[in-house]
């Protein structure tokens, strides 16, 4: 026995070892990660991130250095905070903030303790970064803005959230992220490739030389230079002509689907959201929710199109031989069904065929065609199915599926929509005969507008509309080149353009032609209702535009949209023909159509329902008359 | 037999080999945790893994020294050697070096010595010499008192040097003498002393004393038959609770702030989070850092040369008291077991060969070798692993220093050569 004593608590102690290792070893271990070894410092080589350029080669976005001072919360040492909160000019309260915050982060990780250091700032921090252990600076590009228009095309950059960490491991904490427009759509184009050093660190946080020779270390790849579709001087042109206003304009190039503007109003200086000052001003932005510059109306003002739409039902109406274009319907200044009124309408010549039936916008014509449509069949819900298919066959009703960062579907109900609502077989065509005029459940977008334009001028087809142009070293997506077609024949839209056409010559649009331009367009105005303390009110009208010019062939498709703007042609109408000349002709002839637009302003009517008093609206309104806005550039 | 004793290689060789492994596989280690950026030389004398290597080679030349002696020789001059390494120990009060607190170290010009490394063979020899004695009845108070002297010499002497470590090595002769045959009652009131203390300073004298008198009670009732008299009961566990009580003054007053730190850390003692994180930064931070190291090697480990922590000299003293969390970084949960399986297979080897002598000098001695190496192993790997409370010894054939090397080789080979001569007529 007495042998035994050593030999057995020799065994049990060796024993007891091998435990304690598996515990720490295998069943408690972590699997290893090289980036989140404490003795490893990683070294981040930022890539310069790819110029954006107009369609005209003209660049628009570049980079500029910024210098951001990061830490790691564990790494810091006691230092004297009053001279490094005066180095940074910020306050101790802040500094203490950080610092916490930082470290309830994670106390190992690095994080941006000030980001954007002006370079008077860097040049007096770098000679005393080493009293302060634990501190470093980190040399970043920031975008450099070379316009100040197209914010809302161009977007933003700005530095990554918790979320977006945990799920793109890629970005770490202070890397910069596309935030809207194509800086977003096009991030990993623009972005590239960060590259990585792995050094080794001594327990006293002293470099002492490259992770394993450097073997896992990986080069920067410079991020690429985009072209996008966006013409800047037409696109200034339009942000010009929406000062005052709210509302959108996006214009096509209808044989490529390429966007040449995309303005939105009110926009704001792109420079704002670069630098020390973005969160500042961003934050200023995003609760302006009143004029809500930030939400990008050429995208998301999603609407009833209005009048516009018509010309969609004349379309189906041929298409499904419902209607010849010599048929005429009388209007007794509205339609009438049952000895009842559905439907209002203006005063015009009557009966009219389609050709007048578009030039003069009746309301009743395409009620009447509109429920022939339905009525085809003896059956709502197969009619409406088949509408909706044409309808939505233009690129309404559902996501364009582009290269956009936002954007809204619009809305085209189909026969479901009504069984949901009215119940099956509960409902017919007399129900949502607003949908002949473009009110009712009908909805879209600008753009989905703007599109619908370019499908017509083009005679049946569309390239979806799209804002890259060229990637350098890469095609774009075969999406945006492959022609998609409309279920309506090629015959059946030289009428219906005819008509569009005679909306310029004696038409709803025939004071806005511009000379040595055959346009087609369509004029529009929305019932715009609001409410206000939970009551609903009524406010002015949206003045809706949707053409393409020139007839043949046609190299622009707009869609112009202007809140309060009353009816179609006052401003919308105005502004879309200066936006077509402007295009076309490279200079503006109607300078009395530019000076009305640049002197009326729709400030006043925004007021109104924030005002607290009772107002007028429509025709009861007089419209504001500020100064001429100033030009913002020599070139215009 | 003639022919037996006429071969050549008579060592044991299985000793020999796991002690070069251990030897060669520290040294693979030492260069891990010392070398700093590229290596030119392995024998590069301004590094410590350049000067291990050295040591190496040295301790080569002392093992055929102490082989080519005969055997007689240690156990005839066992009582010189004694003598020898205790004057040594004296004289350190002299000409002493004080590194770190302790004053433990000669100094001859560049080279450092540490005679309480060489304490270690030579108590042991005097250990053999004194038990094996004819004379003298391990069973009896006054050898026991003897032998007890023996060691307590050079154990104060260590201990007055301010090396609390080294002396706590000297508890391995209880081993030594409870195979010789001291009573069970000292086993017994070891485990009892052991467990009285931990339960003391783990849950309190209120509780600990209610635990003891139900074992008091327990233990009567189981042992009906041979039940010993009431009053010895009384006794006992009156005496249990006085030690209980004396534990808790010793913790109290006279343990220094920081040994108290390390036995409230052992026994998780301390729960406020707060200071928890404050000692992972400061008295804990050595062996925060050593788990960490070791846990950090997973199954496989990160290679050799590969172990970020070690490569950052992340843990302090890595190359001498903590070099096992280098191989349980480097080379993971298998080179670490393997490690312990050497040092296992090691000293149950000696622990054989031992049993195996004819001359109860040459048994002693072996035992006093393997509860050396066995008590070194057990407190420094369990002191890296976090197991038992920080004590600096380093791990025998492993850690870097010279001293300690040669001191564990000189002792170990003393015994090889014993036991390759255990057949020979004395």
């Amino acid at each position: 026995m007495r042998k035994l004593l050593l030999l057995l608590t020799v065994l049990t102690v060796g024993l007891v070892f091998v435990a304690r290792l598996f515990y720490l070893q295998v069943y408690t271990s972590e699997s290893y990660n090289l980036f989140e070894d404490n003795a490893i410092r990683k070294v981040y080589d930022y890539p310069k991130r790819g110029y954006v350029y107009d369609r005209n080669g003209k660049l628009l976005v570049a980079n500029q250095p910024s210098y951001d001072v990061m830490f790691i919360p564990r790494e810091v040492k006691p230092l004297d905070t009053t001279e490094f909160c005066k180095l940074l000019n910020i306050t101790k309260e802040r500094f203490i903030e950080t610092y916490k915050k930082a470290y309830r982060y994670s106390p190992r990780l690095p994080s941006v303790f000030l980001s954007h250091l002006s370079k008077e700032d860097y040049a007096v921090l770098q000679e005393k970064m080493r009293k302060f252990e634990g501190f470093y600076i980190q040399k970043r590009s920031l975008r450099a803005y070379q316009t100040t228009i197209g914010a809302n095309v161009l977007g933003d950059i700005g530095e990554v959230n918790r979320t977006i960490i945990k799920n793109r491991p890629y970005y770490k904490m202070g890397d910069l992220i596309g935030k809207q427009g194509v800086e977003l759509s096009y991030e990993e184009i623009l972005r590239g490739v960060k590259g990585i050093k792995f050094i080794q660190k001594d327990r006293f946080n002293k470099d002492i030389g490259p992770y394993k020779n450097g073997s896992y270390d990986t080069l920067p790849q410079p991020g690429k230079d985009i072209k996008i579709t966006i013409d800047s001087e037409l696109q200034e042109y339009g942000e010009l002509l929406m000062t005052n206003k709210r509302g959108g304009i996006i214009a096509i190039e209808p044989s490529s689907g390429e966007i040449l503007t995309m303005v939105t109003g009110p926009s704001y200086n792109p420079n704002l959201l670069v630098g020390r000052n973005r969160s500042k001003n961003y934050t200023k932005l995003h609760y302006d929710t009143i004029a809500k510059p930030l939400f990008d109306r050429s995208l998301l003002a999603q609407y009833a199109p209005g009048s516009p739409f018509k010309v969609i039902n004349a379309l189906i109406g041929l298409q499904e031989e419902v209607v010849t274009t010599e048929e005429k319907f009388s209007c007794r200044m509205g339609y009438y069904y049952g000895g009842r009124k559905l439907t209002g309408c203006h005063h015009h010549k009557s009966p009219v065929n389609m050709n007048s039936g578009i030039a003069q916008s009746c309301n009743a014509y395409f009620v009447n065609v509109y429920r022939r449509i339905v009525d085809k069949y003896n059956d709502a819900e197969k009619g409406m199915n088949i509408w909706s298919k044409h309808a939505k066959s233009f690129g309404l009703g559902n996501f364009l599926n582009n290269d956009l960062s936002v954007g809204r579907p619009g809305r085209i109900p189909d026969g479901d929509y009504y069984n949901k609502a009215y119940g099956k077989n509960r409902w017919g065509s007399t129900y949502i005969v607003s949908n002949a005029i473009g009110q009712g459940e009908v909805e879209a977008t600008p753009i989905q507008l703007a599109n619908m334009a370019a499908a017509i001028g083009n005679r049946g087809f569309y390239y979806t509309p799209h804002i890259i142009k060229s990637i350098e070293g890469e095609t774009i997506d075969p999406n945006f080149t492959t022609p998609k077609y409309t279920t309506i024949d090629k015959k059946h839209f030289d009428p219906i353009i005819d008509g569009m056409f005679d909306v310029y010559n004696d038409g709803t649009a025939s004071t806005l032609r511009i000379p040595g331009i055959e346009i087609c367009g369509k004029t529009g105005t929305a019932e715009n209702f609001v409410k206000i303390d939970s009551v609903k009110t009524q406010l002015t009208d949206h003045s809706i535009f949707v053409a393409f010019a020139p007839k043949d062939n046609p190299k622009i498709a707009i869609a112009v949209f202007v809140e309060n703007g009353y009816w179609g042609s006052r401003f919308a109408g105005r502004m879309a023909s200066l936006m077509i000349e402007k295009y076309l002709k490279g200079h503006i002839t109607r300078t009395d159509m530019e000076n009305w637009i640049l002197t009326h302003s729709l400030e006043n009517e925004y007021a109104k329902p924030y005002s607290g008093a009772p107002f007028k609206i429509n025709g009861e309104t007089t419209l504001q008359v500020v100064d001429n806005v100033k030009r913002k550039s020599k070139t215009l | 037999m003639l022919r037996e004793n006429q071969r050549r290689f008579k060592f044991d060789w299985l000793a020999i080999i796991l002690f070069l492994l251990l030897v060669g596989f520290g040294w693979v280690n030492i260069l891990s945790a010392s070398h700093i950026g590229e290596i030119d030389s392995y024998f590069d004398m301004s590094q410590p893994y350049g000067k291990q290597a050295v040591f190496i080679l040295l301790a080569f030349l002392l093992i055929a020294v102490v082989l080519s002696i005969e055997a007689k020789f240690y156990e005839r001059f066992s009582s010189i050697i004694y003598l020898l390494a205790v004057l040594a120990l004296v004289g350190l009060f002299l000409f002493g070096k004080n590194v770190n607190g302790a004053t433990s170290w000669y100094a001859f010009g560049g080279i450092t010595i540490q005679p309480s490394e060489f304490a270690k063979f030579a108590t042991s020899l005097a250990v053999a010499k004194y038990i094996s004695d004819m004379q003298t009845d391990i069973k009896t108070l006054k050898d026991q008192l003897r032998t007890l002297l023996i060691i307590i010499i050079p154990a104060a002497l260590i201990l007055l040097q301010n090396d609390a470590g080294s002396t706590i090595v000297y508890g391995a002769f209880f081993f030594v003498f409870y195979r010789e045959g001291l009573q069970q009652l000292y086993l017994i009131a070891l485990v009892a002393i052991i467990l009285i203390s931990v339960l003391t300073l783990k849950f309190g004298l209120l509780i600990c004393g209610i635990l003891l008198l139900l074992i008091t009670i327990g233990v009567n009732l189981l042992l009906r038959k041979k039940r010993p008299p009431i009053y010895m009961s009384i006794l006992v566990l009156a005496l249990s609770i006085g030690f209980a009580f004396g534990v808790q003054f010793f913790y109290q007053s006279i343990l220094k702030p920081h040994q108290q730190d390390r036995i409230s850390i052992w026994l998780r003692l301390e729960k406020d989070p707060a200071k928890l994180e404050q000692m992972k930064k400061t008295i804990l931070y050595n062996l925060h850092e050593s788990e960490k190291a070791i846990s950090s090697g997973r199954f496989t480990g990160k290679g050799f040369l590969e172990g970020t922590r070690t490569t950052g000299k992340f843990v302090p003293e890595q190359h001498t008291d903590y070099i096992f969390s280098t191989v349980g970084e480097e080379w993971g949960f298998l080179g670490s077991s393997l490690v312990v399986i050497l040092f296992v297979l090691l000293i149950v080897r000696i622990l054989f060969l031992a049993e195996a002598q004819k001359s109860q000098f040459s048994r002693v001695y072996g035992y006093c070798v393997a509860s050396i190496l066995f008590v070194h192993f057990m407190i420094n790997v369990g002191m890296v692993m976090g197991l038992i409370p920080t004590v600096g010894i380093p791990l025998p054939f492993f850690s870097y220093g010279g001293s300690g090397l040669w001191g564990f080789t000189i002792l170990l080979f003393i015994f090889i050569k014993l036991d390759s001569n255990k057949i020979n007529e004395w």
